[in-house]
């Protein structure tokens, strides 16, 4: 069993079986709040997975699930928010004594939208996952189908574009503009359960930053004197 | 050797800090600097720090575990930083400190840094138990305060904090200002060595008269850096180089004089003979020499813990929950967040409510 764990846009938590067969998934939408609400929604897609009612407050005891990776959602994301998520997910793997699976947070997007097309039998065109990256930039991905691992197939990797710059972007690299607002734990616990299948490593081992700490350089100290 | 076994979590400034401690006994404490990657920037810049604990955390806690001898499977409960500090990083902290006690289904203490500074003080095997009430005075980059302590987990009252920089944020700044390297502290001391402190009368913050009534106990740091600054332009203006060692030892004396002239004063009003340093700049050799002497001077006994305890660092973390416990307070919720200006009086954050009967 599999747990996700993605905070690169809200938060979400989920448990899911080798098989892909999906026990709990638990979220919220907050851009903001993930340090206030990722320890509860741990708990809860632990409780949720076991198929235990949820015990509830004010002294939930969580139940000793039988997990064998933690799959961390490594963005593209608002940094402050990514790091969250990431750091939860090696503490939890260190206190189980089980190994981390680094995850491209796009790449959970895209599976969702070719695992939708293929339960209707519809082709998925090229497209982009586009998701917000704040100062006024979009993080993008492109995809082009699902391999035999079944897996995404990304043909560029994430990058950041000026919003106003996205669609011609897109344009020049053939492919259709899918923005989202979410990831779904559940298909990026997915996407580590057909890596570790496949035998593949799919994401970072750092957060996909994409941008250098906002720093100005020192510069000599101001006058004070006119 | 009794007590809960806690794994405290830090990650309020540049400083990742794992510590484990057993009741009062320390038994790791394992600190990850990022103090190297700011330097080129002449101070803490937050995005680089919290880029930095997330990296450290992992290592450093299978370091603390390694140097204590234990494993997770047998800690009691686990500890973090909730404030106040610099929130993102805070949250890396935070985040892993819930996820940790989720997976280990242990009960979590979101707890205060600068009452950690003051437990810092228990975990000396040394010392005679700390006294109540005491007066304490914290220093370092990222704060200074001054508390009145009747009571480490139960009853902490702030007198006083400054008003702009941090003590040690003003030695970074005149230590640039003087062409120093980061960080400021040791070099101002070095250089104030062969200085003569009373060479130049620089002004102490907050010590007016008019100061008196509203801020007698708070700090202010940014005129004495303006005051600084502009002796040293008078003397380039004039065509002479400004005496380094003479500037930095005058600089030193008037922080000193003022942190030192506050503290003691509080001792004074509240009858309490009794002052606690902590901190990173009570590394500073002359802050500790002109307070001993002083506080000698006033009857005032000053508790200093080891310095590997004044800076930054989990252990005091994993104090201060410890105490928490042996003094029957309840876990906190899972529902806390980071408080870049949690109130000292906020010792323990978010204490769950009480079982109401059921068994816990
Ligand atoms: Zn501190």
């Amino acid at each position: 069993m599999i747990l996700g764990i993605d905070t690169s846009l809200g938060t979400t938590v989920a448990v899911v079986e080798a098989d892909g067969v999906v026990r709990s998934e638990v979220g919220s939408t907050d851009p903001l709040r993930h340090a206030e609400v990722i320890g509860s929604l741990l708990a809860r897609a632990l409780t949720e997975a076991s198929g235990a009612a949820a015990v509830g407050v004010p002294a939930p005891s969580v139940p000793r699930l039988d997990l064998t990776h933690v799959a961390a959602g490594m963005g593209p994301g608002p940094f402050t928010g990514l790091r969250i998520g990431v750091a939860a997910a090696r503490a939890f793997a260190l206190g189980r004594g089980i190994p981390v699976v680094a995850v491209v947070s796009h790449d959970a997007i895209a599976l969702g939208h070719l695992l939708h097309a293929a339960l209707q039998d519809a082709d998925t065109p090229r497209f982009a996952v586009v998701t917000d990256a704040r100062r006024r930039e979009f993080a993008y991905t492109v995809y082009d189908g699902i391999d035999d691992d079944g897996l995404p197939v990304r043909v560029t990797e994430p990058a950041l574009v000026p919003r106003d710059d996205l669609d011609a972007r897109l344009n020049d690299l053939g492919a259709e503009r899918r923005e989202a607002h979410s990831v779904s734990g559940a298909m990026l616990a997915l996407v580590a359960a057909r890596a570790l299948a496949g035998g593949r490593e799919t994401g970072p081992a750092e957060p996909l930053y994409l941008r250098s700490p906002d720093v100005t350089l020192g510069h000599a100290p101001k006058r004070v004197t006119a | 050797m009794t007590g809960p076994l806690v794994l405290g979590i830090e990650t309020s400034c540049d400083e990742t800090g794992i510590g484990i401690v057993r009741g009062r006994t320390l038994l790791s404490n394992t600190i990850a600097s990022s103090m190297d990657e700011h330097a080129r920037f002449g101070g803490v810049v937050p995005e680089v720090a919290a880029r930095a604990h997330l990296e450290a955390l992992q290592p450093s806690i299978e370091a603390a575990l390694a140097e204590a001898g234990v494993t997770l499977a047998e800690i009691d409960a686990v500890a973090v930083t909730s404030g106040p500090g610099l929130a993102g990083a805070l949250m890396v902290g935070v985040g892993a400190a819930k996820a940790l006690a989720v997976s280990l289904d242990k009960p979590l203490y979101a707890v205060n840094h600068l009452v950690g500074h003051i437990a810092a003080d228990i975990l000396d095997p040394e010392a005679a138990p700390l006294e109540y009430p005491t007066v304490a005075l914290l220093v370092s980059g990222g704060h200074t305060s001054l508390l009145l302590v009747r009571d480490l987990t139960g009853d902490v009252e702030l007198l006083g904090e400054t008003m702009d920089d941090a003590a040690g944020e003003a030695f970074d700044k005149i230590a640039r200002i003087l062409g120093l390297p980061y960080p400021g502290g040791p070099e101002i001391d070095r250089a104030a060595a062969s200085g003569d402190p009373a060479a130049i009368r620089f002004p102490r913050g907050m010590s007016r008269a008019s100061d008196m009534a509203k801020h007698r106990y708070d700090f202010s740091f940014s005129g004495l850096k303006t005051a600084v600054a502009r002796w040293i332009e008078q003397r380039e203006a004039a065509g002479e180089p400004p005496p380094v060692a003479d500037v930095a030892a005058s600089f030193r004396e008037a922080v000193i004089y003022v942190l030192v002239t506050k503290a003691l004063d509080a001792c004074a009003r509240f009858e309490v003979p009794r002052l606690l340093l902590g901190g990173g700049v009570i590394a500073n050799h002359r802050l500790r020499e002109v307070a001993v002497q002083r506080a000698n001077a006033a009857g005032v006994t000053v508790r200093i813990p080891p310095l590997s305890l004044c800076t930054d660092n989990g252990a005091m973390i994993a104090a201060l929950a410890s105490e928490l416990i042996s003094a029957g307070r309840r876990p906190s919720t899972l529902d806390f967040g980071a408080d870049s200006t949690l109130p000292v009086t906020e010792i323990q954050v978010d204490e769950r409510p009480h079982a109401g009967g059921s068994a816990e």
